[in-house]
């Protein structure tokens, strides 16, 4: 099920693709985290996507209540299926698109 | 259970745990504001030992808690340490706080990523419910997931340093295996053990089928702490861990009162019977009436109206009863009455300690006076060679503590002699009193002998007497000795019969003698009779002589005068009187 929702997942129109980036203020692995999330967008992703970044030093209450605990965590949140988890600083490209089901529209 | 205060000094601030001898060892807690690793294998009861921490923490030490859950659920955590009795669901509100921190299945790891969200999140928690205690349960979860020692490395350092800026008593477990746990190069948790203040391991294995846990304190900064690998326990209050009270000082009430042994007559060779909350031991071969003596006691115990346990590692407790029936010990009512708990522990396998724990736990329950353990020597079966002598150490030193009084009966091995009495148990030394049985084959017979090797303070028999079991009950018999041995059994009849005979003879001949004298006498008597009427006779005849002398004298002057007046002749001279 899975599997096939993913392959019939090459997107096509509108900016359909929404992004939740928790990081820990300025640590480096989350400053990373988001320049290689902005990178990637913009390459395979242009004007389709929108990213909030989240600071769990200043919003702690809602990590927690989120359950997210390490740091970076991104969020996949749009397009369905469910939503989806990636932990690191996303340094490299191919597995990324792959976790976010963007296999096709990488190649 | 509360434990006197130890003997190690106390540098540093501590936390109490509530486990306990887990206090006592490290001589108050684990160290406040500081670090503990926890090590141990799987089910080796890290988990437990985290809670319990917490727990005691929120109920009774006002110091509220959160618990990082990296491995299993929370609620089931919660749900598997209600069975403990802990109200985890009523601290959970304000002073008990979980945090699930499990990876979740799907997640995708690309990169490095640190724990700064968690210790953030956490932070926030901590200020809002003043939490003094933090768990993070199995650590090694999450460090899995980063991707090489340095990053490993990294993590530990920044949950360490954040732990010591908050001040918070950190407790971390991680897993490992048994072997794992002693070397000090396992990365990354040998790193870890360098960089915490104290290290605790716990293990657990199995000798012979036997499952023994063992915990040691592998290093406490700036604290002194008992070394040794110490057994324990997980049992219905959690915890446990089993101490020694080597360096502590005693403060159990001594009493000088007796309790009878079920036996008069072995009270009165003990001078009076046990002393209340002493340990008697008795030991001897099968068959030798170990039971029956201790049953007595437990018979003797409830008569008395003290609360009795009676732990039979050998039979059936409806088996125990009928037997000792046979002998009038009667125990039946006394069961109905609830004045005495029996417990049969036949099909339970299991170390040592855990045989304990149970019984201090049904004692505890019962509200036990008296305790009668039968046999001991079960403790000592394959697999627990190792802590049967700590174990046995332990019980007397509770029942001490309580005041109970205990006999327990300790089989020996056919092939072993009685001085090494209790075997690898060595419970001979420690009990207070050891009453030995042994079988005195004589003449083609086996008698039950009994005689008291030892009882601390009291005056003692040194006989040996032999033991009488009948339906009317267990005594002692009086003791024949005959070229320097004790007579039993039918020896002992013949010569008890022999001496009957004779004291017969005795008491005919001294009859018959008596009617022979008697005999004599009144012979005698007649014969003083006889003599007497003899003598009155003479008496009379010799008064008759005398009367007949004078009467014939006086005729016969009477006759001369008047043959003189008649002739006419002189006048007499005048008569002389």
């Amino acid at each position: 099920m899975t599997r096939r929702a993913r392959t019939k997942a090459p997107p096509k129109t509108g900016a359909d693709f929404k992004f939740r980036l928790y990081v820990a203020g300025d640590a480096q692995n989350s400053a990373q985290a988001i320049a290689n999330l902005t990178a990637l967008c913009k390459a395979y992703l242009e004007n389709r996507h929108s990213i909030e970044v989240v600071n769990v030093f200043r919003e702690p209450k809602r990590a927690l209540a989120d359950g997210v605990l390490m740091t970076p965590t991104l969020v996949k949140l749009a397009p369905l299926p469910a939503p989806r988890r990636i932990v690191g600083t996303l340094s490299q490209v191919r597995p990324v698109l792959l976790a976010l089901g963007l296999e096709i529209a990488a190649v | 259970m509360r434990y006197p205060h130890s003997l190690l000094t106390k540098t540093l601030a501590k936390t109490p745990t509530g486990i306990a001898g887990f206090d006592e060892i490290t001589g108050g807690g684990l160290p406040s504001g500081r670090t503990t690793l926890l090590v141990g294998g799987p089910g080796s009861g890290k988990t437990i030992f985290a809670l319990q921490f917490l727990v005691h923490g929120a109920q009774d030490c006002e110091e509220p808690g959160i618990f990082v859950a990296f491995e299993e659920a929370s609620k089931r955590i919660v749900a598997n340490a209600e069975s403990f009795g802990w109200k985890i669901a009523a601290l959970q509100r304000k002073k008990l706080f979980f945090l699930d921190a499990q990876p979740i299945p799907d997640l995708v790891q690309l990169g490095n990523f640190d724990l700064g969200g968690m210790l953030a999140a956490l932070e926030a928690q901590i200020r809002e419910m003043g939490a003094r205690r933090i768990v993070f349960d199995a650590l090694d979860v999450v460090l899995a997931l980063l991707p090489d020692p340095a990053a490993k490395r990294r993590e530990i350092y920044r949950l360490h340093e954040w732990l010591l800026g908050r001040g918070l008593t950190g407790l971390i477990t991680a897993k490992a295996g048994a072997d794992e746990a002693h070397s000090i190069n396992q990365q990354p948790f040998g790193f870890m053990q360098f960089m915490v203040d104290c290290a605790v391991i716990l293990d657990h294995s199995v000798v012979l089928g036997v499952s023994q846990r063992n915990l040691r304190v592998q290093k406490y900064r700036g604290s002194s702490f008992d070394e040794n690998e110490m057994p324990f326990l997980i049992g219905n209050g959690g915890f446990e861990v089993a101490v020694a009270h080597t360096l502590v000082p005693r403060s159990t009430k001594v009493s000088s009162e007796r309790v009878s042994s079920g036996v008069k007559r072995l009270d009165t060779m003990l001078g009076g019977g046990y002393y209340r909350g002493a340990s008697v031991l008795i030991t001897g071969f099968p068959g030798t009436a170990k039971t029956t003596l201790a049953g007595a006691f437990a018979e003797a115990a409830c008569r008395r109206g003290e609360r009795t346990l009676f732990v039979s590692f050998d039979s059936d407790a409806n088996e125990v009863i009928r037997d000792l029936t046979s002998v009038g010990i009667r125990l039946d009512r006394y069961l109905k009455s609830r004045l005495l708990r029996m417990a049969s522990a036949r099909t339970i396998t299991g170390s040592a300690e855990s045989y304990l724990m149970r019984i201090k736990t049904l004692a505890q329950e019962h509200k036990a006076r008296c305790l009668v353990i039968d046999p001991v020597s079960t403790w000592s079966k394959s697999g627990n060679d190792s802590s049967a002598h700590s174990v046995a150490e332990r019980l007397i030193d509770w029942t001490k503590c309580e005041g109970i009084t205990v006999v327990c009966t300790s089989l020996l091995n056919e092939m072993s002699r009685q001085t090494e009495g209790g075997s690898s148990l060595q419970i001979s030394t420690l009990a207070d009193t050891w009453i030995d049985l042994n079988y005195v084959v004589q003449a083609g017979e086996r008698n039950r002998g009994l005689s008291i090797i030892k009882s601390r303070g009291t005056a003692h028999s040194n006989q040996v007497r032999e033991l009488v079991l009948s339906d009317a009950g267990v005594t002692l018999s009086d003791t024949y000795t005959a070229g320097g041995e004790v007579l039993m059994g039918t020896l002992r009849w013949e010569k008890e019969s022999a001496e009957r005979v004779a004291s017969k003879v005795t008491e005919a001949a001294a009859k018959l003698k008596r009617v022979r004298l008697d005999a004599e006498e009144a012979e005698l008597g007649m014969r003083v009779k006889a003599l007497q009427v003899e003598l009155e006779a003479k008496q009379v005849e010799k008064a008759l002589l005398a009367h007949t002398t004078e009467t014939r004298a006086g005729e016969l002057s009477q006759g001369r005068t008047r043959m003189g007046e008649l002739r006419g002749a002189d006048a007499a001279l005048p008569l002389r009187k």
